[in-house]
């Protein structure tokens, strides 16, 4: 860090606000806007205080509907703005799906470049927080199977004001899914700066060489309890925190493989066909001779998540991780 | 005129009648012979040129096509009503609005015989790429009226949908944002009686759809889409309005899909022949050369003068396309990101060495 930096302790919401403040100050391109993201500053507050800031006409309240909402950011995009829109909850984001398969993740391909949308779509995402049906949701292989737009998920108030910053300077639409469990569970340290972190890039937390761990969103900070148990236990854990679901950073995962001969992935989502799945095969196709054990996927179940009262049956506590931390050392 | 025709009260504005008689002296526009003229020649060549690619899909020369014919009247007066600057924002079936605004048949062959290019429209200013989703793309419309406003620019946007994508959830989620933002829109609704086979009394219970403007706080007209002047008429005030910060317009055009939905779709399944002849007598084309033949401005004889010449530009436009360079794996992989993820990069790179490897196995 230079010596002019100057740091402040935040949360992810604040690191969040922080980022679209910087951008709204810096661009009038950019504009915010979304169900309740204006007078109210969104329901996690994550937009408080930008409309006074910057107006009506840049930081506003819609109509109650997703579709609506992304729609006309693929508008806005095409004339030139860059729209940072809020989906209230990733629950909810399904009747916009059309608007982001069909119509920003194609307009450039389809127009032959001629017209692009850097269009960021925020959304809160993930479960542990005993709320109603539709608010635990972790959604986030639906977004990377689909071509033409990119998915990041931070770990860290630190990381997510450097990713959003990047989010919003990008050509591409971002799917920008925030782990709200951790929103406000985690303060660190933040550059008031702007800065900006890469995307598509993975980041390895911790180095080790037993084991590779990966995860992302709010199962960074469950993997990180589990390692201190593998620690206690002798097993030295290396943790990458993906970041970016897709693209997905290939060489950092294999790299790792091969130095540790296993690995296992942790995400809150359900099970098959998920991120968990991809980065298995990413090893095979990538690390397969190194492999020392067979890859673990350590999610969710194949089921709706419970609510609140059976919630604790779905959610991956530390102990669970370091189950499976501990049997495939022992394969 | 929107006090006028309250659609409310069921009224279709029309100007002149089935045989090309002006009804409604009020309001018809204020052009030129000339111009009248020349609108008429758009939509003949329009018709000749949609006649022309059915031919040429039964010959198995170009893929699925949507024909426009019963409905040029709407294309046209778009056309001769939109400024350079103004936004095109199509659905599929506006041929006439297309080439106004500068794209090229070529384009539109390129397009249907499978051509990424035939979507690129490089000539032609602020128009969106055909959309095959329903309706979709008037929300789009609403978000470019949102640029002009921040930006305080004198454009508006001029989108297309069907009877059917009326049915869409959002085309009531463009048509209510935008009544809210006071956007400069107008959203044209051809109103060609069929969604396919789904006649309009299925897509509806509502008497018109001009009406659905009434919920949404702003502007609608039921206007004769077979009707070349009403139609100008009343773009050229919905125009003006709206570009004057008044909020959207809505405005159904009342028309005939005189075609099949598409080369795809056999009408005959679910329309009856005297319907058919029923809407041929209100044809766009017929009223408007009636009245031109009645002021002595049209003949039988020009009309058999300017055929011949239409089909051979349109031949000569088609076998172009028909000679554009074969598709690329680049075209596939070179747009699908502002620079393309290192991934994508690999999976190119293996189906290029596959490619190499039958080349040598030739």
């Amino acid at each position: 860090m230079d010596g002019g930096e100057k740091m402040k302790i935040m949360n992810m919401v604040n690191a969040i606000n922080d980022a679209l403040d910087i951008k709204l100050k810096e661009d009038r391109n950019t504009i915010v806007y979304g169900q309740d993201v204006g007078v109210e500053g969104g329901v996690f507050r994550v937009t408080e205080g930008l409309q006074k800031k910057y107006g009506n006409d840049r930081v506003f309240d819609t109509p109650l509907a997703e579709s609506g909402i992304v729609g006309t950011a693929v508008g806005m995009s095409v004339a030139g703005l860059r729209p940072v829109v809020e989906i209230q909850f990733s629950g909810f984001v399904y009747p916009a799906f059309n608007q982001i398969i069909s119509h920003a993740a194609r307009m450039r391909n389809r127009s032959r470049g001629r017209y692009q949308t850097p269009i960021v779509i925020r959304m809160p995402y993930g479960g542990g927080i005993n709320a109603l049906e539709h608010h635990s949701e972790s959604m986030e292989a639906l977004f990377g199977h689909i071509p033409g737009v990119k998915v990041v998920i931070p770990s860290s108030p630190h990381d997510a004001k450097g990713m959003l910053i990047s989010a919003v300077e990008s050509n591409d639409t971002i799917i920008f899914m925030e782990p709200k469990r951790i929103y406000r569970a985690i303060k660190q340290e933040v550059s008031e700066d702007k800065y900006s972190i890469p995307l598509g890039k993975a980041n390895i937390i911790s180095q080790g060489t037993d084991v590779t761990l990966v995860a992302y969103g709010a199962m960074i900070r469950e993997a990180q309890k589990a390692m201190i148990l593998a620690k206690e236990a002798g097993i030295s854990v290396e943790l990458i925190d993906l970041r970016s679901i897709y693209p997905i950073d290939r060489d950092t995962i294999a790299n790792s493989v091969k130095k540790t001969g296993r690995i296992i992935t942790v995400t809150e989502s359900p099970k098959s066909f998920g991120v968990a799945s991809e980065i298995t095969q990413v090893v095979n196709e990538d690390a397969f001779l190194y492999l020392e054990a067979p890859p673990k996927r350590i999610t969710g179940f194949d089921t709706i998540v419970p609510l609140p009262k059976g919630e604790h049956h779905y959610m991956i506590s530390p102990e669970k991780i370091f189950y499976d931390i501990e049997k495939t050392v022992k394969f | 005129m929107f006090k006028e025709y309250n659609p409310i009260q069921d009224k279709l504005f029309r100007i002149i009648d089935d045989d090309g008689m002006i009804i409604n002296k009020e309001w018809m526009p204020e052009l030129s012979d000339e111009q009248i003229v020349n609108a008429y020649k758009e939509m003949l060549f329009a018709r000749t040129a949609d006649l022309q690619i059915v031919s040429y899909q039964r010959q198995g020369r170009i893929y699925t096509y949507p024909p426009n014919y019963g409905q040029e009247a709407i294309s046209g007066a778009t056309g001769a009503v939109m400024r350079e600057d103004d936004w095109l924002v199509p659905a599929f079936r506006e041929m006439g609005a297309y080439l106004a605004k500068g794209a090229t048949l070529k384009e539109l062959f390129l397009y249907f015989m499978g051509y990424e290019d035939g979507s690129l429209f490089k000539d032609a200013k602020n128009i969106l790429p055909i959309s095959v989703p329903i309706a979709s793309q008037l929300v789009h419309a609403t978000g470019i009226g949102y640029e002009i406003k921040y930006n305080n620019k004198d454009q508006v946007v001029f989108a297309f949908v069907g009877d059917g994508g009326t049915s869409e959830g959002d085309f009531h989620e463009a048509l209510n944002f935008a009544g809210t933002w006071k956007v400069p829109v107008i959203f044209i609704v051809q109103n060609n009686q069929y969604g396919i086979s789904t006649p309009f009394s299925v897509q509806t219970a509502s008497e018109n759809i001009a009406i659905k403007s009434v919920a949404y706080g702003i502007e609608g007209i039921m206007v004769d889409g077979n009707d070349y002047f009403a139609m100008y008429a009343a773009l050229k005030n919905a125009a003006k309005r709206t570009g004057e910060g008044n909020g959207p317009v809505l405005v159904e055009a009342v028309t005939y899909r005189k075609g099949a939905h598409t080369t795809s779709d056999d009408p005959t399944k679910y329309r009856t022949k005297e319907e058919e002849e029923e809407w041929d007598k209100k044809d766009p084309l017929k009223r408007l050369k009636a009245y031109l033949i009645d002021k002595k401005l049209w003949s039988e004889k020009e009309e058999e003068r300017v055929i011949p010449q239409y089909k051979k530009e349109i031949d000569s436009q088609f076998e172009e396309a028909e000679n554009y360079p074969e598709s690329s794996l680049d075209d596939v992989f070179q747009f699908m990101y502002d620079e393309m993820p290192e991934d994508l990069q690999k999976q190119k790179v293996e189906q290029e060495k596959f490619l190499t490897w039958m080349e040598e196995r030739k």
